[in-house]
């Protein structure tokens, strides 16, 4: 008789991205720590966090995006077109931030509605449709205003100038709580929810996925909504953060989304990947920035030179371990 | 025997596609606790059947009743929800899953909105050993082989209340074992009452697992017979509607061949086959037999050139040749056709005649394009030689059967009239009728000088068509043997699994 239990894959595959990725964290911040003085402090990792929080707001609606095997070239025009709209709508009719920010934010997720459901119903490449989707903010952008709008409102100030003590004087912002808040609850949707098992299933084979029953159509049409969403999200918190609105303001910002993404280890093909290499994608770009910063004689363009190398080298890898488990 | 009554019945459904009369008037009577088999060849309108009847595609004419009620499925859902299962011919799970998530994913247990995995993986490993099988449940689908997800696609079919089970050939990448386990399977679910409509191309699993069959051609309704009323030869002779002369043993006798094509000499490449030495001559065919993974297709790649050797040499025509490139090759008049058509042969998206001409226009280069006049008329002669269906060259390939599909494949090679034609596995999957066909033309070919080196995992075919079988076993090159009277498929089998004659 044949034996029906064959053998299976003795590493758990899908871990080791992330493990790599968490490796390479830790050798970058005891790198730095043994370099520069000063480093070795708990507030430079929370600095970290602070200075990324929208950006990890961003990765986390990417992530939902690239699981499914899609791509979401739109964030950052989406964000910079938050920050307008807030900007602009406080400056000019004066409206109160309780009013503009839900209206921020429900622009964000209509516009990759409207893009999710493009690229479901007319089955084009998500990306051509976030391409438009990013001319379009961009452009709309310039209808507010070409210069930057200064936010004067004092709720806005206020968030951006408190700081939530921890122990041992330690620090972070609000967005900080707002960025922890908004990974972990997309983390429970992908690991808890049908819709998250539907954006792996998705990610992994659509035409499965369709056959199984599952809602594809919906599914995607989801991520792109709550990537849109992640987007208005984080150009609240860039606003928070720069206290003006501009349509220069995260320019290539959907590119470090992406490479965040990348180099927290989910596959660009969809299907593999998990919410906690994203958050430590996000946290080696910024310590990258950081390293940069404390060395002081680079120029912050070796920021850029670092990412592109890293990048490849996580391509390389990725391509590894799907050739492996394909075997 | 009794038939009692149906549990499903579909009459007079009709389908058209563009250009296509996909089902015309078939009727098809499933009753509980019977194997029916759904018989036909590629194109015969199996598989749009099954898709109509689980709601992919919506019928144009005619009704589907379960249970005597009319039912019309608008998604495979809602057919499922209905009791009405399906597992395709190709697994249609996601791999990057696991298994347990496979079986459930849509219906997973939850508490509160939120996944309860401690269930959903007691309840997968029930399910499983409902079928007699212990997988970790935990562990992603990728790690376990096509048979075991196959399984996972039967358990996943049961887990809904199924009454009618279809199984669209399940079997075409199980070995004798694991076929063996499954219909152990389906003959417990049928027990338990469970209609299964079961569709394969291997007669002998028909015979050995059904109880009744419905035969369709070209679209049409053939006929409805209890299995044990039917011989398998009556039974093809419905199904291709014509005599059975195509299939006999087409090739007699080895010949003398004195004019050596191709000849490789100690040719061998490490890690993939050990050195070989082989020739070729014009007019020849060339069996390889041999296990999966005995280093048939190793064999067909380097002469290709599609990889490299790394001892040996191989002389064409007598002078020596290097065989570097695929495109080398193809100017050594060599062509391959490979076993994955759908991978590394079609474009599914272009027409009959694009797909064609592809190999053509690539040795030309592509500042001369092959004229439209030539191309029609080069096309023409093959899509008739080939009797490719339907006869119009402008069709896309993607909408075109399998069968149909390979002479496709075929024909772009034959086009280049190469002097050496490598086919790997050229009848997989495809159904009898375009067997016999494309198996009298390698006859007919030969017989016009060409040499032609025929890989197959079936040996009566390979039988059929041989002048001489080159035995392979272990990534090795153990005998060669002229195909006289004394060759049988019990002496090829021998010599596999002893690894020579000698022994």
């Amino acid at each position: 008789m044949s034996t029906m239990t064959l053998g299976r894959a003795a590493v758990p595959v899908r871990y080791l991205p992330v493990l790599v990725t968490g490796c390479l964290l830790v050798a970058m911040f005891v790198a730095g720590g043994i370099r520069y003085e000063g480093f070795a402090h708990g507030q430079v990792v929370l600095n970290v966090f602070i200075d990324n929080a929208f950006l990890l707001v961003v990765a986390v609606g990417m992530t939902f995006v690239i699981l499914t095997g899609g791509i979401d070239l739109s964030v950052g025009s989406v964000v910079a077109l938050s920050t307008m709209v807030a900007a602009g709508l406080m400056a000019g009719p004066g409206w109160p931030p309780y009013v503009v920010i839900p209206l921020v934010l429900a622009i964000g997720s209509g516009l990759g509605l409207v893009m999710g459901y493009i690229v479901h119903a007319f089955d084009i490449q998500p990306f051509i449709v976030t391409l438009a989707g990013m001319f379009l903010a961009r452009g709309l952008c310039y209808t507010i205003g070409t210069d930057s709008i200064p936010i004067q409102d004092a709720t806005f100030t206020a968030f951006a100038q408190t700081r939530i003590d921890l122990f041992a004087d330690l620090w972070i912002s609000p967005s900080v709580v707002i960025a922890v808040v908004v990974v972990l609850v997309a983390a429970y949707v992908l690991h808890y929810t049908r819709l998250g098992r539907s954006v792996y299933a998705t990610g992994g084979n659509e035409q499965s996925a369709m056959l199984m029953g599952l809602p594809v159509g919906r599914t995607k049409i989801a991520v792109y909504t709550i990537s849109g969403f992640c987007s208005a999200l984080g150009g609240v918190l860039l606003s928070f953060y720069m206290l003006s609105g501009y349509g220069l303001h995260a320019v290539g910002m959907e590119l470090d989304a992406i490479a965040a993404v990348v180099i927290g280890g989910t596959l660009l093909t969809g299907g593999s990947g998990f919410l906690f290499g994203t958050v430590l994608g996000v946290l080696v770009l910024g310590l990258i920035q950081t390293i940069i910063s404390f060395q002081g004689t680079l120029s912050s363009w070796w920021t850029k030179i670092f990412i592109g190398l890293l990048l490849f080298v996580f391509i390389l890898l990725q391509r590894l371990f799907s050739a492996r488990s394909r075997r | 025997m009794a038939v009692p009554a149906p549990v499903l019945t579909m009459s007079g459904i009709g389908k058209q596609f563009p250009g296509v009369k996909a089902l015309d008037g078939v009727d098809l009577r499933l009753s509980p606790g019977e194997v029916h088999a759904l018989m036909g060849e590629n194109g015969a309108g199996k598989s749009t059947l099954i898709k109509v009847l689980t709601g992919v595609y919506p019928a144009d004419t005619g009704t589907i009743e379960l249970d005597g009620a009319g039912v019309a499925f608008g998604s495979p859902l809602e057919a499922r929800q209905a009791g009405i299962s399906t597992v395709y011919q190709e697994v249609n799970l996601c791999t990057n899953l696991s298994v347990a998530e496979n079986i459930l994913i849509g219906r997973e247990p939850r508490r509160l909105g939120r996944i309860d995995w401690r269930r959903m993986r007691a309840r997968a490993a029930e399910l499983l050993s409902r079928l007699e099988l212990s997988l970790d449940v935990a562990a992603p689908l990728s790690s376990y082989s096509p048979a075991i997800q196959q399984m996972v696609a039967i358990a996943r079919a049961l887990d809904v209340d199924a009454r009618v089970l279809i199984l669209d050939e399940p079997t075409s990448s199980l070995d004798a074992g694991e076929v063996e386990q499954l219909f152990m399977v389906m003959r417990r679910l049928k027990e338990e009452g469970i209609a299964i409509l079961f569709v394969s191309h291997f007669l002998d699993q028909i015979y050995e697992i059904s109880d009744r069959m419905t035969i369709l051609r070209n679209g049409r309704l053939v006929g409805e017979w209890p299995t044990s009323e039917l011989s398998q030869v009556q039974l093809v002779a419905k199904m291709i509607g014509q005599e059975l002369d195509a299939l006999e043993r087409l090739h007699g006798a080895a010949r003398v061949f004195d004019r050596p094509l191709v000849e490789a000499r100690e040719l061998g490449r490490a890690g993939a086959i050990e050195p070989f030495s082989l020739t070729v001559h014009e007019g020849e065919v060339v069996g390889l037999a041999g296990l999966l993974g005995s280093g048939r297709t190793e064999i067909a790649r380097l002469l290709f050139g599609a990889d490299h050797a790394s001892t040996g040499e191989v002389t064409v025509g007598g002078a020596p040749a290097s065989l570097r490139t695929p495109r080398a090759a193809m100017n050594h008049k060599i062509a391959f056709c490979s076993e994955n058509r759908k991978e590394d042969g079609l474009v599914p998206d272009l027409t009959v005649r694009e797909n064609i001409i592809l190999a053509l226009q690539a040795t030309r280069g592509w500042t001369r394009p092959v004229p439209r006049d030539a191309q029609d008329e080069l096309v023409g002669r093959y899509v008739k030689a080939l009797r490719i269906s339907p006869p119009d060259p402008e069709h896309l390939v993607r909408d075109l059967s399998g069968g149909n599909q390979q002479k496709v494949v075929l024909a772009r090679w034959l086009i280049l009239e190469p002097r050496l034609l490598i086919l790997d596995e050229p009848t997989r999957g495809i159904d009898v009728g375009a067997k016999t066909e494309i198996q009298r033309l390698v006859a007919e070919l030969s017989d016009g000088g060409m040499a032609v080196l025929f890989i197959s995992a079936e040996l009566e075919e390979v039988l059929r068509l041989s002048h001489k079988v080159e035995v392979l076993r272990d990534r090795r090159l153990v005998a060669e043997l002229p195909n006289d009277d004394e060759l049988t498929t019990d002496v090829l089998t021998e010599t596999i699994a002893s690894g020579g004659r000698a022994s």
